[in-house]
C-alpha cells in the first residue's frame, strides 16, 4: 500500500492539476471567443465555428444517404441506371431472402465475438499503459503497430494460419492432440477466425483511445481511494470504469459501426470471396456487395445499405443503454463528488 | 477463366501482384487528385498520346514488348497497370462503366464475366481493321454479337493437358513416363480407374479438388448451365447432375478435398498432397510458383474426353477512351500471333489466333521446370483435340458460385451429396 501511495504521489506531482476535459462543461463558450466581437451576437459564434463540419457532412454524408434511399425504391441496374419505381419491392425481396438472414446472423455473431474480447483486452492494455512505465511512448506506439498493417496483409497472414489442412493453428492443435478445426467449413470457427483478424488490427487502437480517457481522470480520486484502503482492482471498477463512461460509449458505438461493416476480412477469407460454401461467413456488407457487383442489382444493394444503416442505429441505441447500465455509477457517487469538486473550484476561482 | 483460376496465380507472384495493386491504388488516387486541376486532354501532352493498358494476374506482357511498340509507333506512350485478380478487374470495370469514366484505354476481360459485358457491348469499340487473322472459334464466340461484329480481341485460351507427379506415381507402382500416363487418362472412366489404382498402391489423394475435376468435365459440355437463349438449365440438365454425382462418388478416396487456389492447395502442390492436376496451359506457371523446389511435376499430352478448355481472356477498348482508334490498334497488336506466342512463353496463356498455332516459333517452346516438356506442341495438340466448349451466359458466375458451394459442402463433410444437390437446385431457382 505504501509503495502504491508513493507512486501515485509521484504521478500527481508530475502532472499537477491537469484540467479534466470530462469535467469542464464551460469549454467552447467561454469569454475568450466572444470578447471584442462588437455587434456580432455572441451566442451565434460557436455555431459559426461548427458550421463547416455540417456543410461538409451534408455533402458527403447526408446526400449519399438520401440518394441511396432514392435508389433503393427503384429498379436500378448498376450500369444501365434507373429503371421503374418499385416502392418497397427491393426491401421485400431482401427480407424474403434466406441469405439475408444468414448474413444478419453472421454480422451480429462476428460483431459480438470480435467486440467483446476487444474491449476487455483493450481495457486491460490501457490500464497497464496507464501505469508509470519506462519508455511509455514506445509501448503506446507498439500497441498501435498492428493497426498500420494493411488489412489485405492481415488477411493473407491469418488466411495462411487458419488453413484447414496445413495451417499453423491446426498443426499446433494437432501437436497437443486436438483434432483439426474446419476453419472454412464450420460457422462458429470461421467467425472466430475472422474476429481474430479484426481484433488483431483494432485492439491497440481501442486501447489508446481508452488510455486517453484514463489519463484524463483526476489523480486525486485514486489518492483518496488509496487512503480509504481500496485496492487497485476496486479502484478500477469504482473509479476508472465509471469515469470512462463517455469514452466507452464512443468506443462501443464506433466498434458497433465498424463491426457491422466488416468487409475486407470475410471477403479475403477464401479465394472466392463470396462468404463460404453455405454462407458461413457471409456478412451484410458482403451480401450488399454481391447484390450490387455480382448481380448488378444496385437498387437491391441500396436497400441493403439502408437496412444496415437502420440496424446499426438500433444497435447503437441499445449499446448506449447497456453502457449506461455498466458504467452507470457515474450518475451516483463519482458524479456527486465531481460536481461538488467543481463548485468548490469555481468558488475558489471567483 | 473463372475468377478463382486467375484470381491468384502463383503464391509468390500473388503477393507481388497485391503489392502492385496497392501501389496502383495509391498512384490512381494521386492521378485522381491531379485531375482536379481541370486537365481534360485525356492523357496527351506535347503531341504525345498516352495509352493506358489495364490487365490482371499475369498476361505475360513485358516492358520490352511495350517499348518495342512505342518505338514502332512514335508519339505513343503506353502505361500499364495490373489488378491482383480477375474479380478485382471486374469490379473496377463495372464501377467505372457505371460512372461513365475512369477506365483505361485498353481493358482486360475474363471469359467468366465477358457475358455480363455483352449486354453493354455498345459501350465498347467494335473490332475493326484487325489484320492479324482469325481466332479459334471458342475464343471468338463469346465476343461476337448478333450482327457478327466483335467487341473484344481474343488474348488467350486455356487448353487442358494433364499434370502429374512422376515420383508419386512410381511410389504407387504406376508407370510415370508421359506416354504411359497419357494412355491412362484418355477418358474419364480410365482417369478415375487410375485413381483407384493409385489409392490401392498406397497413394494419398489422386487429384486436388472435386470442384476442379467436376469443372473440367462440365467445361466439355455445350450448354450445361444456360441454353442459347440464356435460360438457366443447370438444375434440370441431367448431364450436370451426373457429373456432379459421379465426381463426388469417387471424391472420398481420390480427392485431396482442397479449396482450389487456397494456401492449403498451394502447400499441397509442393508437399505431395495429390498426384495429378487438370492443367490448362496457364496452370504451368501456377504450379511452378507453388512448388518451385519440386522437380517431379511432369505433363502428359492427353486429357480425359479428348480436349477441353478452361479459361480465356480478352482485351476491349471502352468508348470512354479519348484515343479509341490508337487504343484499338494497340489491342490488335497485343493479340497478334507474335505477341501471343511471346506471352505464352512468359506466363502460359495459350495463343488463340489460328495463325499462331502453326507458327514454328510456338512449336519450339519448351518448359524447363516440367523436364523440358515440349509445351508448345503439347498445347497445340490439346487445342486440336477440343471439340466442345461450354457456353457461358450472363448467369454463369452465379451458377458457378452455387455449384462450387455445393461441391465444397460435400467435400468438407457438411452435407450429403443428395442434400447438397437439393440445396443447389433451390439456389439456382433464386438466380435471376
Amino acid at each position: 500500500v505504501t509503495s502504491d501511495l508513493g507512486r501515485d504521489d509521484a504521478r500527481s506531482d508530475r502532472r499537477p492539476a491537469r484540467p479534466a476535459p470530462l469535467t469542464n462543461p464551460s469549454a467552447g463558450q467561454g469569454p475568450p471567443l466572444t470578447r471584442g466581437n462588437g455587434g456580432l451576437e455572441p451566442r451565434a459564434t460557436p455555431y459559426l465555428f461548427v458550421l463547416p463540419f455540417f456543410v461538409v457532412f451534408a455533402i458527403v454524408g447526408l446526400f449519399p444517404l438520401l440518394y441511396t434511399g432514392w435508389v433503393s425504391v427503384h429498379d436500378w441496374n448498376l450500369i444501365l441506371g434507373k429503371g421503374g419505381f418499385v416502392g418497397l419491392g427491393n426491401f421485400r425481396e431482401i427480407l424474403n431472402d434466406r441469405l439475408f438472414w444468414i448474413a444478419l446472423r453472421n454480422s451480429l455473431s462476428i460483431f459480438v465475438i470480435a467486440v467483446v474480447p476487444q474491449i476487455v483486452v483493450a481495457l486491460a492494455i490501457a490500464a497497464a499503459l496507464d501505469r508509470n512505465l519506462r519508455r511509455a511512448t514506445l509501448w503506446r506506439m507498439g500497441v498501435l503497430l498492428p493497426f498500420v498493417v494493411m488489412p489485405v496483409a492481415v488477411a493473407l497472414i491469418f488466411g495462411s494460419m487458419f488453413g484447414d489442412q496445413y495451417g499453423l493453428v491446426n498443426q499446433l492443435l494437432g501437436k497437443i492432440g486436438l483434432g483439426p478445426i474446419g476453419w472454412h467449413s464450420d460457422v462458429l470457427a470461421s467467425h472466430v477466425a475472422i474476429a481474430t483478424m479484426v481484433d488483431y488490427r483494432w485492439t491497440g487502437y481501442t486501447a489508446l483511445i481508452l488510455l486517453a480517457g484514463m489519463q484524463a481522470i483526476p489523480r486525486d480520486y485514486y489518492e483518496a481511494a488509496t487512503m480509504d484502503g481500496a485496492n487497485p482492482v476496486r479502484q478500477f471498477f469504482y473509479i476508472t470504469l465509471p469515469s470512462l463512461r463517455a469514452t466507452l460509449i464512443f468506443v462501443i458505438i464506433t466498434a458497433t459501426i465498424g463491426g457491422l461493416q466488416i468487409f475486407d476480412e470475410p471477403r479475403l477469407y477464401d479465394n472466392r470471396g463470396l462468404g463460404g460454401s453455405d454462407g458461413q461467413w457471409l456478412t451484410l456488407t458482403l451480401y450488399l456487395y454481391n447484390s450490387g457487383w455480382t448481380n448488378l442489382d444496385f437498387g437491391r444493394a441500396a436497400a441493403t445499405a439502408w437496412l444496415l444503416f437502420l440496424l446499426i442505429a438500433v444497435l447503437a441505441v441499445i449499446n448506449l443503454g447497456i453502457t449506461s447500465l455498466v458504467a452507470g455509477r457515474e450518475s451516483g457517487r463519482a458524479a456527486r463528488l465531481r460536481r461538488s469538486r467543481l463548485t468548490r473550484d469555481k468558488k475558489a476561482d471567483s | 477463366m473463372h475468377s478463382r483460376f486467375t484470381r491468384r496465380h502463383a503464391r509468390r507472384g500473388r503477393r507481388g501482384q497485391r503489392a502492385a495493386a496497392l501501389a496502383l491504388t495509391v498512384v490512381s488516387a494521386m492521378a485522381l487528385a491531379a485531375c482536379g486541376g481541370g486537365d481534360d486532354d485525356g492523357g496527351s501532352s506535347g503531341g504525345k498520346i498516352t495509352l493506358k493498358v489495364a490487365t490482371y494476374g499475369d498476361f505475360g506482357y513485358t516492358d520490352a514488348m511495350f517499348a518495342q511498340y512505342e518505338k514502332d509507333h512514335p508519339g505513343i506512350k503506353v502505361e500499364t497497370s495490373v489488378a491482383a485478380s480477375s474479380e478485382d478487374a471486374r469490379t473496377n470495370m463495372l464501377t467505372k462503366l457505371a460512372a461513365g469514366s475512369g477506365l483505361a484505354d485498353v481493358e482486360a476481360v475474363e471469359i467468366s464475366w465477358v457475358a455480363q459485358l455483352r449486354q453493354y457491348a455498345e459501350l465498347f469499340q467494335p473490332v475493326e481493321d484487325d489484320d492479324y487473322g482469325d481466332w479459334v472459334g471458342y475464343q471468338k464466340d463469346p465476343v461476337t454479337l448478333d450482327d457478327d461484329t466483335l467487341f473484344g480481341y481474343g488474348v488467350a485460351t486455356g487448353p487442358e493437358a494433364m499434370c502429374y507427379r512422376a515420383d508419386l506415381l512410381e511410389q504407387a507402382g504406376m508407370p510415370s513416363d508421359p506416354d504411359s500416363v497419357a494412355a491412362m487418362v484418355g477418358d474419364w472412366d480410365s482417369f478415375f480407374a487410375a485413381g483407384e489404382q493409385y489409392a490401392a498402391g498406397g497413394g494419398k489423394a489422386w487429384f486436388d479438388s472435386a470442384y476442379m475435376i467436376y469443372n473440367a468435365q462440365v467445361e466439355q459440355l455445350e450448354y450445361p448451365y444456360e441454353n442459347a437463349d440464356d435460360e438457366i438449365v443447370a438444375a434440370s440438365d441431367p448431364e450436370v447432375e451426373t457429373v456432379f454425382r459421379d465426381t463426388l462418388a469417387v471424391a472420398p478416396t481420390q480427392s485431396a478435398h482442397l479449396e482450389p487456389f487456397s494456401e492449403d492447395w498451394a502447400a499441397a502442390t509442393a508437399n505431395g498432397g495429390f498426384a495429378v492436376m487438370a492443367c490448362p496451359s496457364w496452370m504451368l506457371g501456377v504450379i511452378e510458383g507453388n512448388a518451385s523446389e519440386v522437380t517431379t511435376w511432369k505433363i502428359a499430352n492427353a486429357f480425359p474426353g479428348g480436349g477441353g478448355n478452361v479459361g480465356g481472356s480478352f482485351l476491349v477498348v471502352p468508348k470512354q477512351s479519348n484515343h479509341a482508334k490508337e487504343a484499338a490498334e494497340l489491342a490488335s497488336w497485343l493479340t497478334a500471333p507474335a505477341q501471343q506466342i511471346e506471352a505464352f512463353k512468359n506466363a502460359g496463356p495459350f495463343p488463340s489466333r489460328v495463325d499462331a498455332l502453326d507458327d514454328p516459333a510456338l512449336a519450339d517452346i519448351t518448359n524447363a521446370y516440367f523436364g523440358d516438356a515440349p509445351v508448345g506442341t503439347t498445347f497445340a495438340d490439346r487445342t486440336e483435340a477440343i471439340d466442345t466448349v461450354m457456353y457461358k451466359g450472363p448467369h454463369y458466375l452465379a451458377i458457378d458460385a452455387a455449384i462450387y458451394g455445393a461441391i465444397t459442402r460435400v467435400e468438407s463433410g457438411q452435407q450429403s451429396v443428395d442434400d447438397s444437390w437439393d440445396q443447389f437446385v433451390d439456389e439456382v431457382k433464386g438466380i435471376e
